[in-house]
């Protein structure tokens, strides 16, 4: 870190705002990044994290506000202007090419050139393998990207920042599919590049890296600013607090339910090359939470138990009777509803109306003759809909016009209305906002007092801690870890999770 | 650690292998078909029958090669075939009205035409992001259309061209036809500039993630509009060599030369849905079917069957490649549970 520029940060990012349509992503975001510093950005799921990111990368264009770099107003109109201004980003999706190599993927658009402006592949490659070996890893830089784990996927990214020697480094979460020997490393990396004066967004859930390898952090809650400070100066639960801005227990309204007779039995289930021997239970009136990282293989558990993937061995069981593989009508006719992880996709028909998806799951008893009954399916809609206090224009509306909380309530509502034993519920809250969340998270509730049992998949370890019953940890596709609700906190579900076992043996 | 990254990708998952086994391949059926015909046949493997082979085979390789760049994207352009036939007809109209005008000028008349075609093909895809087989399907019938307008029953006769034009759709080098080696010429030019140019990366990685292609500042709209301004400009080569080689035009010159440049390019081993494939596959793919063309012809199998033929090896090659990636991806999975079990 030089004297002279001590002061002066190398990038401001002064009172941004975005809005989507109505949605309004930003309010007004602030962060100041120094040379030679880590700052920490934090913030739940929906606090525009991640929009602030898009726009130091040059993704978004701000509806207002001012970004700086070493003092100098600038307009970053796209990314190659952000990589110009020094940034490079690290996303948390990994954005790689999979029919190219590794090395064309960390150098796309930035090949070292030799005479006639023609692509040096030995050079190419030789700058890849010494980023790699810097990194510490053995990856072929000749290899393709397809078919690489997310952990390597991740280290692309990191060395496709890495290669441009930018002085701006921003990562949004880039730890949260890595080991522990490789965050080591990468905070190695960061510890370096900071040496050499870089500034250093790192964006995390994890507020023990937050704490261990930051100097400064701030933090945000629904799009506005909320606070900055030194490490030094703020404890965790301040943190927490200022991330939430409310009660937790306002959050997690969970209230402890009759446990009755076993609703899902999972034997042994194992699919070559990503689960191995799963077994586990789920009662009715409880909430079993699957914990881990991404790609742990959550969501392939519930996958290979509705039947979207087929299972290369073990027996699935739902209220004593034998799921048959590979089928997810047998498991629907068992009684088993999925709501997916990914609600626009997965979830929902986004350009069909609330009456049309609610009825999806059951046109079966909606119909006469194979003809389904238009007000028979309204009648459906609008129960649920009002069972779930869904904030919408009309019925017919189309469901992309509702938010995303109240898009989560229509898939929830189209398969309640199957009258389910076991509901497998996948981030049941990703992308909400803060006061639909807690609504969701009522209704989880409402519905085990009701004698459901409930699968709940999340990666918001405040939501499991809030909501489950008990935990499951996973980690490379097996369970490492079971605790119950008193067991387990922040610490012992992340210690299953990264594999850092510590006594508590699966 | 050690364990999680080291020595991870089987052999054959490194850059590039599986398409030269997919050259190798399409190498292997191609001999394969010529030795059988000419065992049938033995008039198939004389020089007359090859030459005719190859600059049959010329034309659809250079649309290939357009193609490929296209398709390479996840686009495709349907109005090459219509393409041929107008600009054959205007070179060729040009030349029964100016009968002192330069050869070459009827090259740069013909690469015009299809470049202007190609230029309106990419910015309504590009610009205004249209999706391409629309775009181009509706390029396809309106050119048809002018064609049958400019052409109006008129038919341009060989008496009308120049004889050095003619020259070129029949002369050999060293045994080659002329056509032949400037298909060569334009595949290995092409092939060369898709391998060593950022901007012939900039088409793979485009097809291969457009959203990761656009956050590494890869100008898409730019590079796409390219690719269709470069596959027309080559179609209008190829209908005025067509021109060259049939010395005849009538309004049907071209017509369905858009699907069977498709399934040659797809046969050639190029992904359908982007990002994958080259133009040397591309040119190896043309080669086969019009290989299996002529030998369905001297073999005195019905016309019919050709089509028929070209179809079913489509189909082929396509299952072909679906179970090739479902494999790897198998072996990928199973490789990676593997290790982590130590």
């Amino acid at each position: 870190m030089s004297e002279d520029s001590e002061g002066v940060p190398r990038l401001t990012l002064d009172q941004a705002a975005k809005a989507f349509g109505a949605v309004q992503a930003l309010a007004d975001a602030s962060i100041e990044l120094f040379p030679g510093e880590a700052h920490a950005l934090v913030g739940e799921n929906g606090a525009g994290k991640s929009t602030l990111v898009k726009i130091l990368a040059g993704v978004y264009q701000p509806d207002s506000g001012t970004l700086a770099i070493d003092g100098q107003p600038v307009i970053l109109n796209g990314p190659n202007a952000a990589r110009e201004a020094g940034i490079s980003i690290i996303y948390q999706e990994p954005t790689l090419f999979p029919d190219l190599t590794v090395a064309e993927n960390i150098f796309m658009g930035r090949q070292p050139l030799r005479a006639g402006r023609r692509i040096d592949r030995p050079a190419m490659n030789r700058s890849a393998g010494e980023i790699f070996t810097r990194l510490g890893v053995a990856l072929d830089p000749q290899r393709i990207a397809r078919g690489l784990s997310v952990a390597d996927q991740q280290i692309v990214e990191i060395a496709k920042a890495l290669s441009s020697n930018s002085n701006v480094l921003v990562m949004d979460e880039p730890t949260a599919a890595l080991t522990t020997v490789e965050v080591e490393r990468l905070f190695e990396v960061i510890r370096a590049l900071r040496r050499e004066g870089a500034a250093v967004l790192f964006i995390s859930h994890r507020l023990e890296e937050v704490f261990a390898s930051c100097q400064r952090v701030t933090i945000m809650r629904d799009g506005h600013f909320v606070r900055s400070a030194p490490v030094e100066d703020i404890t965790m639960d301040e943190i927490i607090r200022s991330m939430v801005g409310r009660d937790l227990d306002m959050l997690y309204p969970k209230t402890a339910a009759v446990v009755g007779e076993v609703v899902l039995e999972v034997d042994q289930l194992s699919r070559e090359g990503v689960l191995y021997d799963i077994s586990f239970s789920v009662r009715r009136g409880e909430i079993v939470a699957l914990a881990g990282l991404v790609g742990a293989g959550r969501s392939e558990v519930a996958r290979a138990i509705f039947g979207i993937d087929r299972r290369s061995a073990g027996v699935v069981t739902v209220r004593g009777k034998v799921l048959s593989n590979g089928s997810p009508l047998a498991s629907m006719a068992a009684g088993v509803a999925l709501v997916p992880e990914d609600r626009r996709q997965q979830g929902l028909v986004m350009d069909l109306g609330i009456d049309r998806n609610v009825a999806l799951a059951s046109l079966g008893q909606l119909s006469r003759f194979g003809l389904i009954s238009r007000t028979r399916e309204r009648d459906l809609a609008a129960t649920w809909a009002s069972r779930l206090q869904l904030k919408f224009g009309r019925l017919k509306n189309a469901v992309s016009t509702l938010s995303g909380g109240n898009q989560q309530k229509v898939v929830l509502g189209k398969w309640l209305a199957r009258d389910p034993s076991l509901l497998i519920i996948d981030e049941p809250t990703r992308g909400i906002d803060v006061g639909t969340k807690a609504e969701v998270h009522r209704i989880l509730d409402g519905l085990v007092a009701d004698g459901l049992g409930v699968l709940m998949i999340s990666s918001e370890l405040p939501e499991v801690l809030g909501m489950a019953d008990r935990i499951l940890v996973m980690r490379e596709g097996r369970i490492t870890a079971e605790l119950s609700r008193d067991e387990a906190d922040e610490d012992s579900v992340m210690r299953a999770a990264t594999g850092q076992l510590k006594g508590t043996a699966a | 650690m050690t364990a999680l990254t080291a020595g991870r990708g089987p052999r054959f998952a490194r850059g590039g292998a599986l398409l030269r086994a997919r050259e190798v391949g399409i190498g292997v059926v191609l001999l394969a078909v010529f030795g059988v015909t000419t065992l049938h046949n033995h008039h198939f493997a004389n020089a007359n029958s090859v030459q005719q082979l190859l600059s049959g085979a010329a034309l659809i390789a250079m649309l290939g090669v357009g193609e490929t760049l296209v398709i390479v994207t996840r686009n495709v352009d349907l109005s090459v075939g219509s393409v041929v036939g107008l600009s054959a007809y205007i070179v060729g109209d040009l030349f029964s009205h100016h009968h002192g005008m330069p050869v070459i000028l009827g090259f740069v008349v013909g690469i015009a035409v299809g470049a202007v075609i190609g230029a309106v093909n990419g910015f309504i895809t590009a610009a205004l992001r249209v999706p391409s087989l629309v775009v181009t399907l509706a390029m396809l019938y309106i050119i048809r259309g002018i064609d049958g307008l400019v052409v109006n029953g008129v038919i341009i006769v060989p008496s009308s061209i120049p004889n050095a034009y003619v020259a070129i759709g029949f002369r050999t080098f060293l045994g080659i036809p002329w056509l032949a080696l400037i298909a060569a010429a334009v595949v290995a030019i092409v092939a060369y500039a898709m391998r060593s140019f950022r901007s012939g990366r900039d088409l793979y990685a485009i097809g291969s993630n457009p959203e990761a292609a656009a956050l590494a500042g890869v100008p898409t709209a730019r590079r796409v509009f390219s690719a269709f301004v470069i596959s027309g400009a080559l179609a209008g080569l190829a209908g005025a060599l067509f021109l060259a080689l049939h010395a005849e035009v009538d309004v049907t010159a071209g017509t369905g030369y858009e699907l069977l440049v498709v399934a040659a390019v797809v046969v050639g081993g190029v992904a359908i849905f982007g990002g994958n494939g080259t133009v040397v596959g591309a040119a190896l793919g043309a080669l086969l079917l019009n290989t299996i063309n002529q030998a369905l012809v001297a073999s005195r199998v019905s016309a019919f069957w050709n089509e028929a033929i070209a179809g079913a090896l489509l189909l082929l090659a396509i299952a072909f490649d679906r179970w090739l990636s479902l494999r790897v991806a198998r072996r990928l999975r199973s490789a990676e549970g593997a290790h982590r079990d130590i």
